[in-house]
């Protein structure tokens, strides 16, 4: 950031309305129904017409050849804002960004954020060979192994630098599993032991079942207003204090060892007038528990490299000492497509308007919501992170 | 250490032929760059001509200037493999059945950071050469090998998919009468070929040499004329399933344009052995080849075109020779795309003028039959696609990719 | 003497005349004259399929063929060499159809050529037969029966370092039949009408050179020459109509009382 550049402030914005359309394995309906979804239970739950909304963001990796444009006459709205906004895990920071802008600014007045996906049994396969083109060109040749022969390069790499174990990620996603044991629509509803996670298939070595999230079909959403207008709707909300992007960061490490965040978080902590210490929970992006750590990391937990210790010192459950991924993440909670980057903000709101779904953090009143996406080629590009508060 | 490829047994004929599969072919333009230097086996990156960065994945932008001059140049090879993994499970058919398969991330010396195919004696932490080579869908893929050449390194599986080894294979040379042709069958019984097929046209006609050819152990000679459609469809027939490898030796080589020259004779003779000879082959052993590309050890592997460099660019001194040549290298590349469905490549290998009778008068520099021979091997014990034997064929390459105007005008003088 | 066409016909259909073919099958690998790489050459027999009940023709089957005007079993006109270039109806489709019928002489040395490739015919050799079997009568074919046919076709064709040896006749023979004998013309099993080393004589190729020279013709490739008697078959060798033709195959059939 240049000297001097002071960032504003996102006061008198609000996100309120945290939505999930309960996720399936496999479903034979469109994005554009999953979606669909998603707006009609924001509109009902906020007693709007489709008319009302004015603003609209959308994210979603199977809706084509539909985007955005497709769906205001799809779905009959017409909005004065729109954004199409395909940064996978990230998009949800991203749209919170640029809605809140919006709103701001007086360009919409209630966006609806919404992000989801269908699952056909070939998504995954289809959406794995035309994911970009890098990976067309240099990544899916070699294996086709997907996002998880790439992480499985970044967690060797990550391991064999800074010394952590398999069982340092173990202990990441049992703690998640056991955040998600009390949410009714979790993907994965068994408790995660050590042993299960460590005898569990190989997927791509160092990488085993229990690291990887279960794609499927879903979607979040949630509305970005005024603060007077998600009064007058009487909309539990809670505000924004700070957020942060950043695309292609350190471009010149040789294998990913860290994400954007590293770049910007003195942006983030000084916006919002905070230091670690100050959240009561974190919601970081899961695909794999490596990045779960290098947030840890980035994000100013601890220093770089001492992820492993952080793990092995803290408690993740939502009564432990470091509550995190507290409806149990995306790998306990599974990943539909694009929803998987609101599924941290929308968790994050319902705890802190008091209102979870499973087990609550107590106190929950400052949070960290944190995004990542996008593996172009051989890292992920996108990273990004928003400090919430209670009202 | 790799484990040397042990002698196929025989086929069960009861049991069903694995059908071939191939990684994902599609890259972008660009990216064919890459499939350009794998073809001829170079190593090449984009440079960038302003900045000299290195530049991969493959783009039409630099990263460090923004620069559109990019071209690909030859570049170092040598890197550091800095992480590696297993794919046990992939969505892709192709992979999916031969998991375990390791990729690794290598820094190059040049820059870059490359996902790569690993050589099996490629070790996470240790240096590495790489390779670009043509995979089963035909688009240029890297592969890491080991710093140093270790034993037995061409049977790694992960480099057998990926080259035309005739180790262990069964390889048709189909003309043996000429020098080429017998320079080629001793080739390949160097080169570990459990059977070199050898085709004999006209067997009334005396052919000198018999008895050394006998004594060369996987030889079998069987009939084969190229002129004759009904030899060679027998001759697929009886054999078809048995051959790995075609090497299509048949020749005619005369002096001669087309204006200066008097009557057909001479050029339906060419017309006939070289292209019409070779359509003959496509299509009799075409579709077995095809079908047998993942056949095993041995299973079928490439078509072998010998063909005048003066196919790319005509020499009027041989100018209906040339002409005829050209036509086969059309056919060439409409077979390389036929051919690909079953992972079988089509090699042309080309070269000036050889140390043969017809090419008596020409002067120096020639490329004697074993030297042919020899690249042929190498050509596919690389997995080339488009080889270029001798001093004259390289030059008239280089000179093609500047000018070829220029080089028609010097061709005719 | 009345003779009757259709009483002709009578006899060949009911054996009375029988009929024995002269004539090689028209085959791929069936041996053809091999001159020096740098000469043009005569076409082998190739046949490609047009269709064969199949997607290319549904009910029916049929080729292309190629060849030369000289391959397999083939009448050589006196057009054929320089010698008659000049003569009068001298190519294949000018040539009196009347010739076409001509009655043969058939002399056998299938013993000597068992023994010795490079037979040749001599004058004395053939007036050694005419004591045997009586003078060769004006307007027959004389056919050198030599039991080659019989060969596989790397000894048919014999080639060696210098060429093929194979046997023919001498010069002094050729003229002799043509200027004693007045003969229609001279027929053989080989590969060529000449001796296979004739390109040695003087003048070279003399059963071509004095044959053609003198408006005479010529069959190659012929067989079954075993099954004649040495006077009394009639030869039937009518080549195709080609414009201005040097030869071409045909059917050569004897017909015997």
């Amino acid at each position: 950031m240049a000297p001097g550049t002071k960032r504003s402030s996102y006061d008198g914005v609000v996100a309120c309305l945290p939505v999930t359309i309960p996720y399936r394995r496999y479903s034979t309906n469109s994005a554009q129904w999953w979606l669909g979804r998603a707006l009609h239970e924001l509109a009902k739950r906020a007693r709007l017409r489709p008319s009302d909304i004015d603003g609209l963001a959308v994210s979603s990796f199977t809706l084509g050849p539909d985007t955005a444009v497709g769906l205001t006459q799809h779905f009959g709205v017409s909005p004065r804002w729109l954004d199409h906004i395909p940064f996978g895990g990230a998009s949800g920071i991203v749209a919170l960004r640029r809605a809140a802008r919006a709103v701001q600014a007086g360009d919409a007045d209630i966006v609806a954020c919404i992000a989801g996906d269908t699952n056909h049994v070939d998504s995954f396969r289809k959406t794995l060979s035309t994911f970009s083109r890098f990976a067309q060109d240099a990544v899916y040749p070699y294996g086709s192994g997907g996002a998880n022969a790439s992480f499985a390069l970044i967690t060797k790499h990550y391991m064999n630098t800074y010394g952590a174990s398999r069982e340092d990620f173990a202990k990441i996603c049992i703690a998640q599993r056991d955040n998600a044991l009390s949410i009714p629509h979790a993907m994965m509803k068994k408790k995660l032991t050590l042993d299960d996670y460590m005898t569990a298939r190989p997927i791509a070595d160092p990488i085993h079942l229990f690291d990887c999230v279960m794609p499927c079909a879903g979607a979040e959403g949630l509305l970005i207003c005024r603060e007077d207008v998600a009064r007058s709707l009487r909309l539990d909300f809670v505000r924004i204090l700070s957020s942060i992007e950043r695309h292609n960061a350190f471009a010149s490490d040789p294998i990913q060892i860290r994400g954007g965040w590293a770049v910007d978080r003195e942006d983030l902590w000084s916006m919002a007038g905070l230091a670690p210490d100050a959240v009561d929970f974190v919601q970081t992006y899961d695909d794999y528990p490596v990045i779960v750590m290098m947030q840890f990391e980035d994000l100013g937990f601890c220093a770089k490299g001492e992820g492993p210790d952080f793990v092995r010192s803290h408690t993740f459950t939502n009564d432990g000492s470091f509550p995190h991924n507290t409806s149990g993440g995306q790998l306990s909670g599974g990943q539909a497509g694009a929803g998987g980057g609101l599924l941290g903000l929308v968790e994050a709101i319902r705890q802190l308007i008091g209102k979870p779904l499973g087990s609550p953090v107590r106190d929950a009143r400052t949070c960290v919501v944190s995004g990542f996406g996008m593996i172009n080629y051989d890292r992920g590009l996108s990273s990004g992170a928003a400090i919430l508060a209670s009202a | 250490m790799t484990e040397p490829l042990a002698r196929p047994k025989r086929k069960n004929p009861l049991q069903r032929t694995r059908r071939p599969l191939s990684p994902q072919a599609v890259r972008s333009r660009t990216a064919h760059g890459l499939t350009a230097a794998a073809a001829e086996g170079r190593f090449a990156l984009q440079v960038c001509e302003s900045c000299q960065t290195v530049i991969y994945p493959p783009r039409d932008c630099c990263p460090s200037c923004l620069s559109l001059r990019l071209p690909f140049r030859d570049v170092p090879r040598g890197g550091v493999l800095i992480a590696e993994t297993t794919v046990q499970t992939s969505t892709d058919p192709y992979f999916r059945e031969r998991t375990p398969w390791r990729v690794g991330t290598v820094k190059l010396d040049a820059g870059p950071v490359i996902v790569a195919h690993l050589h099996g004696d490629a070790r996470e932490g240790h240096r590495v050469r790489l390779d670009f080579k043509l995979d089963k869908s035909g688009s240029a893929v890297a592969i890491a090998l080991p710093e140093r050449d270790t034993p037995n390194m061409a049977d790694d599986p992960h480099l057998r998919e990926m080259t035309c080894d005739p180790k262990f294979r069964r390889v048709l040379v189909t003309d043996w009468r000429s020098p080429v042709g017998q320079a080629m069958a001793k080739a390949f019984a160097e080169a570990g070929a459990s059977i070199v097929f050898v085709g004999i046209a006209d067997a009334w006609k005396p052919f000198p040499g018999l008895e050394a050819l006998r004594k060369i152990a996987p030889v079998e000679i069987v009939p084969l004329d190229v002129t004759d459609t009904e030899s060679v469809a027998e001759q697929a027939e009886q054999n078809g399933a048995r051959i790995d490898i075609v090497v299509n030796t048949a020749e005619h080589v005369r002096s001669g344009g087309i204006v200066d020259r008097h009557g057909l004779t001479v050029v339906r003779e060419q017309i006939d052995i070289r292209y019409l000879g070779l359509v003959r082959l496509a299509q009799a052993f075409g579709p077995v080849l095809r079908a047998r590309g993942a056949d095993g050890v041995n299973s079928a592997a490439a078509f072998v075109n010998l063909l005048s460099v003066h196919a790319l660019m005509n020499w009027p001194e041989f100018g209906s020779y040339a002409a005829a040549e050209a036509a086969c290298l059309s056919a060439a590349q409409c077979m390389r795309a036929e051919l690909r469905p079953g992972g079988v490549k089509v090699m042309n290998v080309f070269f000036g003028p050889l140390e043969t009778e017809w090419f008596q008068t020409v002067p120096p520099p020639k490329v004697a039959p074993a030297a042919l021979a020899r690249a042929v091997v190498q050509g596919l014990q690389r997995g080339l696609e488009d080889v270029f034997i001798g001093d004259v064929a390289e030059d008239v390459r280089a000179r093609l990719a500047v000018n070829p105007k220029a080089l028609e005008r010097e061709m005719a003088s | 003497m009345t003779v009757d066409v259709l009483s002709f016909a009578h006899a060949v259909a009911t054996g009375q005349i029988r009929v024995i073919d002269l004539t090689q099958t028209l085959t791929q690998e069936f041996p053809t004259i091999v001159l020096a790489p740098e000469l043009g050459q005569c076409a082998p027999f190739r046949i490609e399929e047009i269709s064969r009940y199949d997607e290319r023709g549904p009910a029916w089957y049929w080729n292309n063929i190629s060849l030369g005007e000289h391959t397999g079993t083939h009448f050589d006109a006196p057009i054929h060499w320089i010698s008659g270039k000049d003569l009068p109806n001298n190519a294949v489709d000018t040539i009196d159809v009347a010739k076409f019928f001509a009655p043969a002489v058939v002399i056998d040395c299938s013993k000597e050529c068992a023994a010795d490739p490079d037979f040749a015919l001599t004058i004395p050799f053939v007036e050694a037969w005419e004591a045997r079997h009586g003078k060769i009568e004006p307007d027959h074919w004389v056919l050198l029966r030599t039991d080659w046919s019989k060969q596989s076709f790397t000894d048919y064709a014999n080639l060696r370092d210098d060429g093929a040896h194979t046997p023919g006749p001498e010069p002094a023979v050729v003229k002799w039949f043509v200027e004693q004998r007045d003969v229609h013309g001279f027929g053989t099993e080989t590969i060529g009408t000449d001796f296979g080393q004739g390109h040695h004589f003087n003048p070279p190729f003399p059963a071509h050179f004095y044959m053609h020279g003198k408006g005479r013709f010529g069959l190659q490739c012929l067989t079954n020459l075993d099954l004649l008697p040495p006077k009394g078959a009639v030869i039937v060798a009518a080549p195709l109509k080609i414009k201005q033709g040097s030869g071409s195959p045909l059917r050569v059939l004897a017909l015997l009382s």
